[in-house]
């Protein structure tokens, strides 16, 4: 069993960290700024060929058959594939293996890859392409989910269930229907967020070679090396140990490059094919295909409260648009439901989810995985039930506050909990008290709040080995390398590891080496999602530098002949605390360590307690810590134009304890910019042939830096009892809440209730039309009503007349 | 296959490339410069911005035998060029983007940092609305440009000899840490 438990937050020598906390620079951080970090497609190996893939132009179709002569008779093609070549089927998660490299029988979407072709240089790979002839029997397409979900026939993956249902899950905790009958005031409406996808800047890129030793090396753009080192075992039908996957620097990923992909297993074939090095590069047409971005959820929410806006309960009902395969989903489908039990608490809870499959670029997991939708969704109803209660909108989310150290609805654990400081930051920065409904009209405020997990006790494939290992080894020279599994996708998990050794070791963090993500050379570790890798990586790395450092420490008590508990390793050096006169550099300790105890290394790792509620499902969304944030957001609305426009943003996140500041902040940062950009910007969606509206960045916008609002990222540091020194994470969290609070701003802004994403132009204008025509007959706030967003409110008992 | 003649970060390089390659092709795989990225190879990303004549454009865009007889500076060639110019170490926006947090996954800023060095040498004094419109045909998915601005703040700053501004979540850290009551 790892050693999860033996570490307290504190620091490590002493009581003040002398790395940790403090503004640092990144590990590789000079590396990229100087053009020398190297990425996938930098990668060119001796007489390397390039692939290119053919992709279905049907959106659902049966193959009937693949003539690939012509192609392989072009001068410059050395191999092509078919889903003949790679029959069998995977898919990240085990239960729903429902992919193929390239198409076997039928294609699901436009865009599903069907045949791939290697040849002596890109123009001659693509030319090919058009050489290859399939002749396809058109079926019918899905492109609405309640379409979908009505009609098995055809079906559109051949699995037991109807309706072309993905994931079904239904989870009742405590007497929802009891909570509605005895509410002074119950809140339903339907929701609707949209899909969105990640836009990494690098495109997907992966590098295949196969020695005659029968060992195939990939390189990819992946932010999972272990799972992508299964796939490619089990599909290629190789023994894992003559497979090495290698994660060199990736260009952004944000769940993007968390499933195995087709491009991975075809220059891994192509390479086995042609005993020559085989690259791919996606376009980025491409790339926007591969998709495997934020599902649209069509949400139904009931949520009943006491007068004094005490939540008594919440009921949802949400249709997930899954597009052509599993992907992550089934977690998708558990995370809609198990994730929205804090920050407030719940008495009771239902939800009723369902993932169908649509014949459209396959969905999963995007930044905020299954959580950022169903949270925008019951903040906006949270701000609704604050209106009609007359409260104000940070004071019923203080009222709610579940508090550290409790349990959710749903048997989740909850250690530390930062939600009622950050809560306090974002009133206070942003003059919510003074400013708040007291703008001029078209400028407002609004306030969400969220939570979100620090890593899952669920590992995607069930096993009892390490979710995170780490390896040290240390140099004679006074260098330490560490080896670990981890995907630094930019977040910067490589510096997060440096920093926790150079703090354990009392030494200078450019003295520490970090090798990554090579499955040769590193331990395992379960891959960057989830925003795991801070909180278990960083666990791990405690433990194997401690391991280490008792080693060290004892070689020099017995060198000096004073007790262990003397021994200090600070700022480079190690001394006597009771005779500060004696003190050697590190390095001499090192050598000195050797000497006693032979070579140096240690291993290190990192597994959950066991965590969850006892029912099925109930792992699904435990995790040791959750972090917790708030966001202030300021709009102005253009009544005329309809287009709003966000000011700024207040962002305050609970992380635990900040490992670096510097990074902190530009995870918030980062993730505020991309939630304002869903709201108002981003929308990943297909026409009615199933043809991506726009697969570029001129038709699918993300934001320019002038499109980008002031952004004022405020770190709130619950020291979590478990997390590395007390961290949790920063990667995600921040995301959540920023998009419910833009509509509650522009709520407050012109009075219209937005609920249905993205916001543009043509709904706002709608929506103040509805306003202007509905004026003149308000309905009494304390009666049966339609709102006029059309979500139906109603007083369930009135006391107060009663 | 054309053969012409490059001037890249200094050194005049003969190159044999086919008619119809970009000069972002031949810079990363003919001349090895991978630094200068592919985001989008259309126009719409900013990755594979390189300094011609001291003005950013974008390699994608143009054909590679057109770049000849002009100056063409890559992420490589900064480094280089500040030492030779007497300075130490990295460029100071490569330092400023390095020390702010502005290199996240990375992948964009070396055509960001390449877009601010063009400003600054234009103008060492630009306004923030000046940084962000200079800014503003480079993407970037990872930062928000948050820290990235105040990179290149910093380094108007640092040549003005004034004080650097302080980030909010910076300033609320250090007055907690100031009345001794840290959070938590």
């Amino acid at each position: 069993m790892a050693a999860r438990d033996k570490h307290g937050p504190g620091a490590p020598w002493g009581d003040r960290f002398q790395v940790i906390g403090a503004p640092r620079r990144k590990v590789d951080g000079l590396a990229k700024a100087t053009g020398h970090a190297i990425y996938t497609d930098d990668i060119t190996l001796p007489g390397m060929l390039h692939a290119k893939t053919l992709r279905s132009p049907h959106p659902h179709a049966l193959i009937r058959s693949i003539d690939t002569s012509r192609a392989l008779a072009l001068p410059g093609v050395l191999a092509v594939i078919t889903g003949r070549d790679m029959p069998i089927r995977y898919g990240v998660i085990p239960w729903t293996p429902d992919e193929n490299a390239l198409a076997v029988e039928k294609v699901r979407f436009i865009g599903d890859e069907v045949a791939a072709v290697a040849a002596v240089d890109e123009d001659t790979a693509t030319e090919a392409l058009e050489l290859i002839d399939v002749e396809y029997e058109v079926l019918h397409a899905y492109l609405d989910p309640h379409e979908a979900l009505a009609r098995s026939e055809p079906a559109i993956h051949d699995t037991k269930k109807k309706g072309n249902v993905s994931k079904h899950v239904a989870l009742a905790f405590g007497d929802v229907e009891a909570a509605k009958a005895g509410a002074d005031l119950v809140v339903s409406g339907d929701y609707f967020f949209h899909g969105s996808t990640h836009t990494a800047i690098e495109p997907h890129c992966a590098l295949a070679q196969y020695g005659a030793d029968g060992v195939l090396t990939v390189w990819s753009a992946t932010q999972i090396t272990h799972y992508v080192h299964r796939a490619l075992a089990a599909v290629l039908e190789l023994p894992p140990q003559k497979i090495r996957v290698i994660q060199p620097c990736i260009g952004g990923a944000f769940g993007g490059k968390s499933d195995p992909f087709s491009l991975e297993f075809c220059v891994a074939k192509l390479a086995m094919i042609t005993g020559r090095p085989v690259k791919m590069l996606w376009t980025r047409e491409e790339v926007f295909y591969a998709h495997r971005g934020r599902h649209p959820m069509h949400m139904h929410y009931e949520t009943s409260v006491s007068k004094d806006g005490r939540i008594l309960g919440v009921d949802a009902k949400i249709l997930i648009d899954g597009g052509s395969y599993s992907s992550f989903g089934l977690v998708t489908t558990y995370y809609s439901g198990q994730l929205l039990v804090g920050p407030y608490d719940f008495p009771s809870y239902r939800f009723d989810s369902t993932r169908v499959f649509t014949n459209k670029p396959p969905c999963g997991p995007k930044r905020g995985h299954g959580s950022v939708q169903p949270r925008f969704a019951f903040e906006v109803q949270l701000d609704q039930i604050a209106e009609k209660l007359g409260l104000d909108p940070i004071e019923i989310r203080r009222i709610n506050d579940q508090g550290a150290s409790t349990e959710t609805v749903n048997g989740q654990r909850i250690t530390s909990n930062g939600f009622a400081e950050c809560l306090d930051v974002v009133e206070r920065e942003s003059r919510w008290k003074e400013r708040r409904g007291k703008l001029p009209f078209g400028k407002g405020l609004g306030v969400a709040g969220s939570m979100y997990i620090t890593g899952t006790n669920y590992p995607v494939y069930p096993n009892d080995m390490p979710q995170a290992g780490i390896q040290l080894k240390l140099d004679r020279s006074g260098l330490v390398t560490v080896f670990t599994g981890g995907n630094d996708i930019g977040q910067g998990s490589n510096s997060v590891v440096a920093y926790i050794v150079a703090e354990e070791l009392g030494m200078d963090v450019g003295d520490i080496r970090v090798v990554a993500a090579d499955t040769d050379l590193c331990p395992v570790d379960l891959g960057a999602y989830s925003s795991r890798v801070t909180f278990m990586v960083g666990n791990a790395t405690i433990d194997a530098a401690r391991k280490l450092r008792t080693q060290i420490v004892a070689a020099m008590a017995e060198e000096w002949d004073v007790e262990p508990r003397r021994i200090r390793m600070i700022a480079g050096r190690v001394i006597d605390l009771e005779d500060t006169e004696r003190s050697v550099p590190t390095r001499e300790a090192f050598q000195v360590a050797e000497v006693k105890y032979d070579t140096l290394g240690s291993t290190g790792a990192y597994n959950t307690p066991t965590l969850g509620g006892d029912y099925r499902g109930g792992a699904i969304g435990a995790s040791p810590a959750y972090s917790f944030t708030a966001h202030v957001v300021e709009v102005t609305v253009d009544v005329e134009t309809g287009r709003i426009t966000c000011d700024k943003v207040w962002c305050a996140h609970d992380c635990g304890r900040a490992l670096n500041p510097t990074l902190v902040a530009g995870q918030i940062e980062g993730s505020v910019y991309m939630g304002i950009a869903e709201a108002l910007m981003e929308e990943h969606t297909v026409n009615r042939f199933g043809l991506h509206q726009g697969p570029s960045l001129l038709d699918y916008r993300i934001p320019l830096s002038i499109d980008t609002p002031e952004i004022e990222a405020f770190i709130v540091e619950s020291i979590d009892p478990e997390g590395p020194y007390g961290a949790k994470e920063a990667g995600e969290g921040p995301l959540h809440s920023a998009i419910p609070a833009l509509a509650n701003a522009v709520h407050d802004a012109v009075g219209i209730r937005l609920t249905h994403l993205p916001l543009t132009p043509a709904k706002v204008l709608a929506a103040m039309r509805e306003q202007r025509e509905g004026a003149g007959s308000p309905a009494p706030a304390t009666r049966s009503r339609v709102a006029s967003d059309g979500s139906r409110a109603h007083v369930a008992r009135d006391r107060e007349e009663s | 296959m054309r053969a012409f003649r490059l001037e890249v970060n200094g050194d005049e390089i003969e190159v044999a490339a086919p008619g119809h390659w970009s000069l972002l092709e031949v810079l990363r795989y003919r001349l090895g410069l991978i630094g200068s990225k592919q985001g989008c190879d259309k126009g719409d990303c900013g990755a594979c911005t390189v300094l011609l004549d001291g003005r950013p454009v974008l390699s994608c865009l143009m054909l590679a035998a057109t770049a000849a007889g002009h100056e063409i500076v890559t992420i490589e060639g900064l480094m280089p060029l500040h030492l030779a110019g007497g300075g130490a170490g990295p460029d100071p926006v490569q330092d400023a983007f390095d020390r702010c947090g502005a290199l996240q996954c990375g992948f964009c800023q070396p055509g960001m940092m390449l877009s601010a060095r063009a400003l600054l040498n234009r103008n060492p004094t630009p306004s923030r609305e000046e940084i962000h419109r200079a800014l503003a045909g480079n993407l970037c998915r990872c930062t928000g440009y948050t820290q990235i601005i105040q990179a290149v703040e910093e380094c108007v700053a640092d040549s003005a000899g004034v004080a650097r501004s302080t980030p909010p979540w910076l300033r609320v850290r250090e007055e907690s840490a100031d009345s001794g009551s840290g959070s938590a």
